[in-house]
């Protein structure tokens, strides 16, 4: 999986090994080499190559000079960080109570219909990914989704159609 | 400084940005500079106005006029009329829902009319991206009171005397957290905002980043005089990018007027600050939980005692306060105590913010004095119910918290009446439900919630929230049965007396308050089989009426898994089996047909002949 991630990566070229270690070392001197700021340190590395490929984590681990699994344990205790690659799209569909009570979930639903992956996975061609975020604190806006960190309020079944067909239309 | 006669304050908080409030910004300075009026007329974007429903919004400086809900077509006809001509444009003005006239003027609104501002009193006036409106409104001035005429001492007795408690939920009298930690011999001491907000309906805290983060910085300036703490940290939720850019460049800015660093205003004083993002984790809103985090640990809480304040970051003293706990120092270090606790209840004083949320027709932040009536901020601020549906309850305090019935609108909210009526004040979000919401349905959600995110360090909370959730989903299911009341009744008390940190120990909240005042909503669930507000997918049936459908093939299109029959002209049908009760035919069934109809109980399921219709008397 790792493998094959890095050969088709979203911007159509992954980087290679040497690269994935240069990131690294950027991003750690960035922030002094401090084994406190790994979070920071991880979420940055996540900007820059998407998602953490098992060699970013260790990679991080060497250069902090922590175990891996100290690593792992942060990279897989908190919700920001993908191990798995993501697709070129990312679609969030909020689940906070305001957007509960004004049927959030059936546009949760929908999505996962009609992308054909459940919340949290990566469609096998990687261009979708669905996730769902716990709140953004935009209630007004309820029901709200985000796709690919454009907010759309008052989200509908129509609306969503709408929203995917530029997605997944021709023009790709 | 060039002086403009008219400011042009456009909201620029991420509701108003969500609905293309840049987009307006753009092209109303364009049409401005284009009608010749670049000097006399200055466009500003601020901080989140509140009023996020009506978005984008502009507020029209000194006039007071308020627009709303509008777009770049807008523009040409608001600078012609309003800015050249002296005519303000009606018809974008806010109508309140009970119809009637446009309001002009902000200040008449009701949304704004019954709020009393002290954290939010910049909001919608400055540009949060610029130090220098922040001082203009009198900024800085406590944190220059405090560092140079004032002993750390006296800064904790005017905040104790001032009565602020924590706003980050429970409610812990802010001054004497200081006090433990001032008398703490230990040295280097920390402080730490904590911007973690994460319970879900819940913005304060983001908005008041985003609108004065200076507020919170000269809050912490205070706060580091009176403990003497040298280096402090402001946690911000990963969910908040706008939040973060803003405090990063009123960081950078106060920092460039030597009003943080080395000898800060010449006082001899030093103090920084630095950001730290959070990762998207509940529990890290947890004082120790956060300060493993920004440690560079797994958010996991520790036992307390020893409290942070003794025992914090990297084992030092530290004092964590909720962002809006610090946005109210300044106001009561310059104004002094005896104004603020003029302000609110016996035991708590000054103001609170709530995110008013859910089936409202206002939704939006409001900040009002403490012991304001429920029924004050549902029915006159939030403007009442949507679609003239029925009030049903207002769930506060979030994951935390419970939910008040209709029975309680006349509670004076504070921390106490809360807690007695059930539920918490929380970080205040307040999401109002009506007859359309089931209660189990809340609760179910509300415990898969906190069944996710707990971090699974302690056992009651870890086991117990995911019983009581799978308990919850039976129920909703139409599967539960008597005895499940009194087992979520027994693991509420587990959990609640079991669990290690505020997570676990208030997570039995929404189950506990939704059982004492909805308990008929869980009987109907059982004994019925029925979802009165129709929500539980498993207790509903949808049903087209043949009496009444048309064959539009509306329907029939819409459905996502094919399940309805018919054809042009013909009466469609649902098939059962593989109905789904997404809603989408009830959703497009054109409103004067009305054929699609949302069954639950004994009702729908004679409906479909599941048992046969009753026959009449």
């Amino acid at each position: 999986m790792a493998q094959k991630s890095r050969k088709t990566g979203p911007s159509g070229k992954a980087p290679l090994a040497d690269d994935v270690d240069a990131v690294v070392r950027g991003v750690v001197e960035k922030y002094g080499g401090e084994k406190r700021a790994i979070i920071q340190i991880l979420q940055d590395l996540q900007e820059r190559l998407r998602w953490l490929a098992p060699e970013t984590l260790e990679a991080a681990a060497k250069k902090l000079d922590v175990p891996p699994a100290h690593v792992y344990s942060v990279a897989t205790f908190y919700k920001s960080f993908s191990l798995e690659p993501r697709g070129r799209h990312l679609c969030t569909v909020c689940m906070g109570t305001a957007c509960h009570v004004r049927g959030g979930t059936a546009i949760l639903e929908h999505f996962e219909r009609k992308l054909g992956v459940r919340a949290g996975e990566t469609s096998p061609n990687r261009e979708y990914t669905l996730e769902r975020v716990n709140c953004l604190g935009a209630c007004a806006l309820a029901p709200l989704a985000v796709v690919d960190g454009r907010y759309h309020g008052q989200m509908t079944e129509t609306k969503a159609n709408q929203l995917l067909e530029i997605l997944t239309g021709p023009s790709e | 400084m060039p002086t403009y006669r008219t400011h042009l304050l456009v909201c620029a908080g991420t509701g108003c940005v969500s609905c293309g409030a840049f987009a307006f910004k753009d092209a109303l300075e364009k049409e401005v500079a284009r009608r010749g009026l670049g000097d006399e007329v200055l466009v500003v974007a601020t901080g989140c106005n509140g009023f996020c429903e009506r978005g984008p919004i502009l507020m029209v400086h000194p006039d007071g006029i308020f627009y709303q809900r509008l777009t770049v077509e807008d523009v040409p006809l608001l600078v012609e009329e309003h800015l050249l001509k002296g005519r303000p444009v009606r018809k974008l003005m806010y109508v309140p829902p009970a119809a009637g006239a446009p309001v002009p003027k902000m200040a008449d609104i009701e949304f704004f009319k019954h709020q009393r501002l002290i954290v939010l009193r910049n909001r919608g006036r400055i540009d949060p991206e610029k130090i220098e409106e922040y001082i203009a409104y009198d900024g800085y001035e406590a944190a220059a009171k405090a560092l140079a005429n004032m002993t750390p001492e006296a800064v904790v007795a005017e905040i104790s005397a001032a009565g602020l408690r924590g706003r980050g939920g429970a409610g812990f009298p802010t001054g004497r957290k200081w006090d433990l930690c001032r008398r703490q011999p230990s040295a280097p001491k920390y402080l730490i905002c904590n911007g973690d907000e994460g319970d879900p309906g819940a913005f304060m805290d983001r908005s008041v980043l985003e609108a004065d983060p200076h507020a919170v910085l000269e809050g912490m300036i205070i706060g580091a005089k009176a403990i003497g703490a040298a280096r402090g940290f402001i946690y911000i939720r990963d969910e908040y990018p706008l939040a973060v850019s803003r405090v990063s460049i009123a960081l950078q800015q106060a920092r460039e007027m030597g009003l943080l660093g080395k000898d800060i205003l010449g006082t001899g004083f030093d103090f920084d600050l630095e950001i730290v993002r959070g990762a998207g984790a509940f529990v890290s809103g947890e004082e120790t939980a956060l300060i493993a985090s920004i440690e560079g640990q797994r958010a996991y809480p520790r036992q307390r005692p020893p409290y942070p304040a003794q025992h914090g970051l990297w084992g030092q003293p530290t004092v964590i306060n909720n962002v809006e706990t610090w946005a109210n120092v300044p106001s009561i270090i310059r104004r002094g105590s005896a104004w603020f606790s003029s302000l609110g209840t016996e035991t708590s004083k000054g103001t609170k913010i709530f995110s008013l949320v859910g089936k409202i027709n206002n939704t939006g932040l409001v900040e009002v004095p403490m012991g304001i009536r429920l029924r004050d901020i549902v029915f006159a601020i939030g403007g009442g119910i949507p679609k003239g549906r029925e009030f049903k309850a207002v769930q506060i305090g979030g994951p935390s918290g419970g939910c008040i019935p209709k029975e309680l609108l006349d509670l004076p909210i504070d921390y106490e009446s809360l807690t007695q009526a059930g539920a918490m004040m929380g970080s205040g979000g307040m999401i109002v439900m009506d007859e359309d919401t089931c209660m189990v349905d809340i609760a179910l959600y509300f415990l898969r919630f906190t069944q996710e995110e707990s971090c699974g360090k302690c056992s009651p909370c870890r086991i117990g929230t995911r019983q009581m959730a799978a308990i919850l989903a039976r129920i909703a299911a139409g599967e539960g049965s008597l005895e499940d009341i009194k087992k979520l009744e027994a693991l509420a008390l587990t959990v609640k007396q079991g669990s290690l940190c505020g997570l676990g120990q208030t997570a039995p909240n929404p189950v506990l308050s939704t059982l004492r005042y909805f308990h008929d909503e869980y009987l109907a669930h059982i004994v019925d089989r029925t979802c009165p507000a129709r929500v539980c997918k498993n207790l509903i049936t949808y049903f087209i009426d043949p009496e009444k459908c048309v064959g539009c093939l509306l329907c029939l299109k819409s459905c996502p898994v094919n399940a309805i029959s018919g054809e042009r002209k013909k009466v469609h049908v649902i098939d059962q089996a593989a109905c789904i009760k997404c809603g989408a035919c009830l959703s497009v069934c054109p409103a004067k047909i009305q054929a699609v109809m949302k069954t639950t109980g004994e009702e729908g399921r004679a409906l479909v002949g599941e048992i046969p219709a009753r026959t009449g008397p």
